[in-house]
């Protein structure tokens, strides 16, 4: 019985509407008191029993909820037989309900949409070689799975045979699709937009990056902060509390009319349902375009930030470091970089690795007597020349004269922050390359947003000498610059800022500088889908993408606006209704009613205007 | 002991939490300070010994309260 009723809540509120509706026709048009008065009290009736189903199996569980409040108030509206009242009331709480059902399903259906892109069903290798099949519970580690066109990759895994592009913004935000071949990683949730592929699954199930930002947005986005677990406690005795007033109210005054408005202006709805509005709908918007918030609490703390301390290499730089100055010493260029190449294609030397990508397709020579010189280079013998690829030292050792104007564009190659190889032909020099860790593109720019948003100090922190490090500062308009520091040095740097009252973020890629996310009041990893990454720190960026940090940093601040909003609306609309009660004489029980759905309508709309929230 | 997610259906009003809270937390073999009722979610995740309690039963307290159950996911801890 109880469950019939509380299923069909939007039905009956539906069939209160059509009756009060009838009810004022008959009295406007028919002038017919007594149609009107009945018809009203069957409308009361009929929108108080789900409401008195849920006030009494909240006091079997003893709560005292609205709708204990609102149940009391539709009796007492009984009592002095004022059924227009009642009826209206009902209805409108009916009503209020099924609207805020329906727009909190849109706050939340950001993170809704991001959950139904889990894979549910994946192509299996059976022991009879087909494939068959299988709901993505049954797939273990070690499995081989078939993904065709359209398909949602089912698991993490690596590319067995095939190729494909795959479209992966469910991990990365980046919709931009990528291509796949064999022995490519690939990560469930994603979607093979063309190709076939098959794969071996590495990790199933809660243990996907997929799985992983399901998991942690699921319980960020009902995480609390201080704040909201106070406005929690508030909320549970702010209801009996009201429920007393109004009887004090009643037993001063014997007024039932006034005791039982009180008893519906005290309903805290907009209160409770505004912060954690605000919150869902902020963490969305995150999710959906590549930035993982942790929580309220992290909101509140960066939409306040101070300092943000950034790790140089893997952060502000790539971490691969490119060639980035050349010099020549001869009309005959591309038989030199021929040489080089095919010198630097015998080595793993990451220096090397950056001259071989840096010349491209070249025509290659056979290099024989290949000899390495440890903290010098190599010296090789290619098409019948000595060639020696190193630094100024091995140059030094192979006799090489250096002229003036070498020794110059030595010294400034050195000066840019540089690693400097030289290249000698049978005894003379013939190239000059200067090679670095590169700046990620655009992070000069959205550095700049970060300091326009009102962050006082960018601080970089690096093991690297102190000379790369200014120069990387310099670069970039950073306020401070350290170098010679090892992941501890980090830390108690860090502390120290603390120590002064600052809110300090780390911005790092999670590898070897985790006791600084930790330490850190708000710890941004760059993680491209790393599992330390996504475990330790408070806010996830991405696929490594530096230009989600000002989105981030925008998104907190919004969302705490956007919170602090809707607790102003919440308490301003009570304020308000309390102060005419006394004072005025518009304020009667529906009217209380109508004020009080409109402002947990409002809080939510307001909520809301957050998913469509850009950075400008 | 054994580790529960329960989806439910929609919860528009944060006083709901504190029913199902309480109602969950009523029932002997739950483990009371694991509960926790996610709002945004729709969820309640806790830890129950299935020993002195069946997963049928904790459903039944919630949906006595007027939640509809949509699924459970039982877990050994």
């Amino acid at each position: 019985m109880q469950r019939f009723v509380l299923g069909r809540r939007n039905q009956i509120t539906l069939v209160s509407a059509i009756v009060i509706a009838a009810a004022f026709v008959s009295k406007l048009a028919f002038k017919n008191e007594v149609v009107f008065e009945w018809a009203l009290l069957v409308a009361s009736i009929l929108g108080a029993v789900p409401i008195a189903i849920q006030a009494y199996q909240a006091l079997r569980v003893k709560v005292v909820s609205i709708d204990v409040l609102v149940t009391i108030a539709v009796a007492g509206a009984f009592i002095i037989q004022n059924f227009e009242e009642s009826a209206i009331v009902t209805f409108l709480f009916l009503f209020g309900g099924y609207l805020e059902q329906r727009t909190l399903n849109k706050t939340r259906s950001a993170i809704k949409e991001l959950t139904e892109m889990a894979p549910e069903s994946a192509l299996k290798l059976m022991e009879n070689g087909e494939f068959e099949e299988v709901e993505v519970d049954e797939v273990d580690v070690g499995d081989i799975l078939l993904v065709k066109t359209g398909a949602k990759v089912p698991v993490d895994g690596t590319v067995l045979t095939g190729e494909g592009h795959i479209n992966e913004a469910s991990i990365t935000g980046e919709s931009v699709p990528v291509s796949k071949k064999v022995d490519s990683g690939v990560y469930a949730g994603t979607i093979l937009e063309n190709g076939t592929i098959q794969i071996i699954a590495n990790r199933v199930g809660e243990d996907t990056t997929f799985g992983k930002i399901i998991e942690l947005v699921e319980e960020a986005q009902d995480s609390k902060s201080e704040a909201e677990r106070f406005i929690d406690r508030f909320s549970k005795f702010y209801t009996p509390a009201v429920l007393i007033l109004a009887f004090i109210v009643w037993l001063i005054t014997w007024d039932v009319e006034l005791a039982i408005t009180i008893l519906v202006l005290g309903c805290p709805g907009a209160l409770v349902i505004g912060v954690p509005v605000s919150n869902v709908a902020g963490i969305g918007n995150g999710a959906r375009h590549g930035v993982l918030l942790k929580g309220s609490e992290v909101i509140q703390d960066f939409s306040r930030v101070h300092s943000v301390v950034f790790d140089k290499t893997g952060t502000l730089t790539i971490g691969n470091p490119k060639v980035a100055d050349t010099e020549f010493y001869s009309d005959d260029m591309e038989t030199v970089l021929g040489y080089l190449a095919s010198v630097e294609n015998e080595s793993d030397h990451p220096l090397a690795k950056a001259i071989v990508e840096h010349i491209g397709d070249t025509r290659l020579y056979e290099v024989e007597n290949t000899d390495v010189v440890k903290g010098g280079g190599i010296v090789a013998l290619v098409d019948g020349h000595r060639v020696a690829v190193g630094n100024a030292a091995l140059m030094e050792q192979e006799n090489v004269h250096l002229s003036e104007k070498a020794r110059e564009d030595i010294a400034l190659f050195e000066k840019k922050g540089n690693s400097l190889v030289l290249t000698s032909v049978d005894g003379e020099l013939k190239a000059l390359m200067g090679i670095r860790d590169q700046i990620r593109p655009g992070v000069k720019s959205h550095l700049q947003k970060l300091k326009r948003m009102g962050v006082k100090n960018l601080i970089v922190l690096s093991g690297d000498n102190q000379g790369t490090v200014d120069l990387v500062a310099q670069e970039l308009g950073l306020t401070e610059a350290h170098g010679h520091m090892l992941p501890e040095d980090k830390s108690a740097y860090i502390a120290e800022l603390q120590a002064k009252g600052q809110i300090v973020a780390f911005v790092g890629d999670g590898v070897n500088d985790s006791p600084s996310l930790a330490l850190a009041d708000i710890g941004i990893a760059m993680g491209s889908g790393t599992d330390v990454a996504i475990e330790t720190s408070d806010v996830v960026l991405m696929n490594s993408d530096f230009s989600r940090l000002p989105v981030a940093l925008g998104l907190t601040k919004a969302t705490a606006r956007n919170m602090l909003q809707n607790i102003v609306i919440a308490i301003g609309v009570v304020l308000v209704l309390l102060t005419n009660l006394f004072f005025s004489s518009w304020v009667t029980m529906s009217v209380g009613m109508l004020v009080h759905e409109a402002s947990i309508l409002v809080v939510i709309l307001n909520g809301m205007r957050l998913l469509r929230y850009r950075l400008r | 002991m054994k580790k529960a997610a329960i989806q439910l259906e929609t919860l528009a009003c944060p006083s709901c939490m504190q029913k199902i809270d309480n109602a969950v937390k009523a029932l002997d073999g739950v483990e009371k300070d694991s509960v926790k009722v996610m709002f945004n979610a729709s969820k309640v995740k806790l830890d129950f010994d299935e020993e002195k309690v069946s997963i049928e039963n904790i459903e039944k307290a919630i949906t006595s309260m007027g939640y509809e159950v949509i699924k459970s996911q039982v877990k050994a801890k």
